[in-house]
């Protein structure tokens, strides 16, 4: 198989295999006991928690485990602003780009529904947060900011930095919260974390497993717990932790991040060749983001006279695999939201085709969906437009 | 594959009989619920999951595709519509028109695939001369023909329908013989997007719906209606109006908001129009007879074809009942039937299917 969907899961790096092999090879209590087998599973968990935050260049107390990327930035965007109502600041405001995952929408809009104003920072045609507008939402009562680090649509690299400068300005006492899930393997994850509050991870983008992410203080933050129960991780996310998982995680991140330099410039070459083959094969076809800073591991191609749901069916079965756009709950994909923020009709949103490459991306791979991709979707585009047969 | 016991056993069929098979299921909208007032509604979420595991089982490939906008654009907003210009709309006739052998019919022949299958109970006959003919399904009681009788003729050579030919009770015994998870679910019977609370409710929320007049043949005011969309011609109950003879709608007027009562015998008429005919079997000539079928599992009347009528605007045509409110349905060609017996008239709207025994002759919409 043609594994061209990085982006919605990567697939296990073998350190994170081995760590999680190695973990379960001994007895594994629950880290909260008073035993042998407790104190070698509190011992994996602690071990992942100093790997991970050494990667982040913070304190291992700043890291808290959760079940993923989706949770990190529930309990960003919730615990932020429970904790602020809690001290009783009036009006809050709670601020997140337009492009920003469902896992910052959804809860964005929780909070609105429970009386909190939330607003949403526009972007431009790249798909780049507008600083000027963004500054222009800005202001005291703003208690949150979330921007993320790189779309999971178009691979986009948001300005972290300006956006770092400007919220410090203009809302010196709003919390930034950056979703890295899609980020962390291409951008340095420690960077997110000095520029911003809270930082959300996700193992399995970046060849760890499934079930394991992290929340990331890049500085003293006041949070409300979501899940609570046993007080686990300081409190912060009730629920046995995930040792094992926890490991492999950290195991992951170090490979991602010591072979991340051969990595970039490899899988660059390869996203080039691809988006350079597509576009030269595809009659009109575009990039989105192209004027954009973008990482390697993300092409989203507009292929025009295409559907990109049939199309992805199409490919599935050439033995290629590839996304529309976020992937969710029944495989369907809605509308892209990234792209529509991006200025595209629904038309054009629904002709875009999301590639994403990852560690395990050869020369073999992409030769192959320069030959399977611009024909098929040719057959379809040909399909689409003649009358019914 | 809805996600119903249906379409999974006709996915297993397909498969058993060496077909390659793909599974799609249509999601007619988002969020986890359908577009009901209080989000109700089937065909939801966890039939899509139905319909995935089933595909898992059987280990063909699955997709889901977003048909949402479609959806609302070519079937309920119409849907609507209707209801708010006098009329009763069949939403699963336009759907399969639209949606099933429109929208998906297009994309699966565009993909390269060679037929479009589903669970409808009915089933594609293939004819001495080399054509197909659309015919009830061998379960008389579930028969789905009728729904499927605006669907465009063209498509039925490349359409397969393998539970067709088995009772409903057979397609649960073999899909429980099969393990499929779906075997015992139960059917869903109200139009899938209205949901629970009700055709009124799901009115209201998007037709202003004002109490008005019901008023006799003379225009005497009999009593007081809820807005008068929603109501059908024929209906006999939720009137509003005081005891003495019953009372039926003969016709209704939203732009008026009036509802205009009568007796049986002033519903009665010997004529049927069918609005837009879809031509399922060729000559189909004045003086044919034919068994008139206006309901979806409702009994058969017979009839004669009286005229066939090619484009224009053609009130002359236009049975005893009075206009229907919408402009464009009395357009357009149009084919007349003559009842043997007068029966009671059928709601505008409406589809009108026309049978030759098992054989589906034509469909339209009652004009």
């Amino acid at each position: 198989m043609i594994y061209l969907d990085h982006a919605a899961t990567s697939p296990l790096r073998p350190s994170a295999a081995a760590a999680l092999r190695a973990a379960y090879d001994g007895p594994l209590g629950n880290p909260s006991g008073a035993h042998t087998a407790a104190r070698r599973a509190k011992a994996l968990l602690e071990e992942a928690r100093e790997r991970v935050a050494a990667r982040c260049g913070v304190g291992p107390a700043a890291v808290t485990f959760t079940s993923g990327g989706t949770e990190a930035d529930n309990l960003a965007v919730k615990g932020v602003v429970r904790a602020a109502r809690s001290v009783a600041r009036r009006d809050p405001t709670v601020v997140v780009s337009a492009v920003e995952h469902k896992a910052v929408l959804a809860p964005a809009d929780r909070v609105a529904a429970e009386g909190v104003r939330v607003l949403r920072a526009p972007v431009t045609t790249e798909g780049v947060v507008d600083l000027d507008r963004l500054a222009d939402l800005l202001d005291e009562r703003v208690v949150l900011v979330s921007v993320m680090q790189v779309n999971n649509e178009t691979g986009v690299i948001q300005p972290l930095d300006d956006v770092a400068v400007i919220v410090r300005e203009r809302a010196p006492r709003a919390v930034l919260h950056t979703d890295a899930v899609q980020g962390a393997v291409w951008c340095d994850p420690a960077a997110a974390c000095r520029l911003a509050d809270l930082v959300s991870l996700s193992a399995h983008k970046l060849g760890g497993p499934v079930g394991v992410g992290a929340l990331v203080a890049g500085g003293p933050v006041g949070l409300h717990p979501e899940i609570e129960g046993g007080g686990q991780e300081r409190g912060l996310r009730a629920g046995t932790p995930a040792a094992p998982g926890a490991l492999a995680f950290a195991a992951a991140l170090d490979e991602a991040l010591a072979t991340r330099a051969g990595d970039l410039a490899r899988l660059e070459a390869l996203r080039d060749r691809l988006e350079a083959g597509l576009l030269g094969a595809c009659p009109g076809a575009w990039v989105n983001g192209a004027g954009a800073a973008r990482v390697a591991g993300i092409t989203n191609v507009g292929l025009p006279g295409v559907e990109a749901e049939p199309l992805v069916a199409m490919l599935d079965a050439a033995g290629l695999a590839a996304a529309t756009g976020a992937a969710c709950r029944s495989g369907a994909s809605e509308s892209s939201h990234v792209l529509e923020a991006m200025g595209h009709d629904t038309a054009a949103a629904r002709s875009c085709l999301r590639l994403s490459l990852g560690w395990t991306t050869n020369d073999a791979e992409i030769d192959t969906a320069l030959e399977r991709i611009p024909a098929l979707a040719a057959d379809l585009a040909r399909g689409l437009a003649a009358p019914v047969p | 594959m809805s996600g119903g016991v249906d379409s999974s056993l006709a996915a297993a069929a397909l498969v058993d009989a060496g077909h390659e098979v793909t599974g799609v299921t249509l999601r007619q909208w988002r969020g986890p619920a359908g577009p009901g007032p209080g989000g109700q509604g089937c065909c939801g979420l966890d039939d899509t999951e139905d319909a995935r595991r089933v595909a898992a089982q059987l280990g063909v490939p699955h997709y889901t595709f977003d048909v949402a906008d479609e959806f609302r654009d070519r079937v309920v907003d119409p849907f609507v519509a209707a209801y708010g210009a006098g009329r009763t709309p069949n939403p699963c006739a336009t759907c399969n028109r639209d949606l099933r052998w429109g929208w998906l019919y297009r994309r699966a022949r565009a993909m390269g695939f060679d037929a479009v299958a589903t669970g409808h109970h009915a089933r594609v006959v293939a004819e001495p001369d080399g054509g197909v003919a659309l015919c009830r399904g061998r379960d008389r009681g579930k028969d789905q023909s009728y729904v499927l009788a605006l669907v465009p003729p063209a498509a039925w050579a490349r359409t397969l329908l393998p539970v067709g030919e088995l009772t409903k009770a057979q397609v649960r015994r073999e899909a429980a013989r099969r393990g499929l998870r779906t075997a015992t679910k139960p059917e869903s019977m109200e139009i899938c997007f209205v949901g629970r609370g009700g055709l009124r409710r799901f009115l209201g929320a998007r037709l202003p719906l004002r109490p008005g007049p019901v008023v006799d043949r003379a225009g005497a005011v009999v009593g007081t209606h809820a807005g008068a969309a929603g109501y059908t011609v024929g209906q006999r109950r939720g009137l509003g109006v005081a005891a003495g003879a019953r009372r039926y709608v003969l016709d209704v007027d939203p732009a008026a908001n009036t509802v205009v009562v009568g007796t049986r015998a002033e519903l009665l008429t010997d004529r049927v129009v069918l609005g837009g005919p879809v031509w399922h079997a060729p000559h189909l000539a004045v003086g044919t007879e034919v068994e008139v079928q206006t309901r979806a599992h409702g009994p058969v009347t017979p009839g004669v074809v009286e005229a066939i009528v090619a484009g224009g605007p053609d009130a002359g045509a236009a049975p005893a009942g009075g206009p229907d409110g919408d402009a464009a349905s009395a357009a357009g060609d149009a084919l007349v039937v003559r009842l043997a017996e007068p029966r009671p008239r059928v709601a505008p709207g409406q589809v009108v299917a026309l049978y030759d025994g098992d054989r589906l002759l034509a469909g339209g919409i009652a004009r």
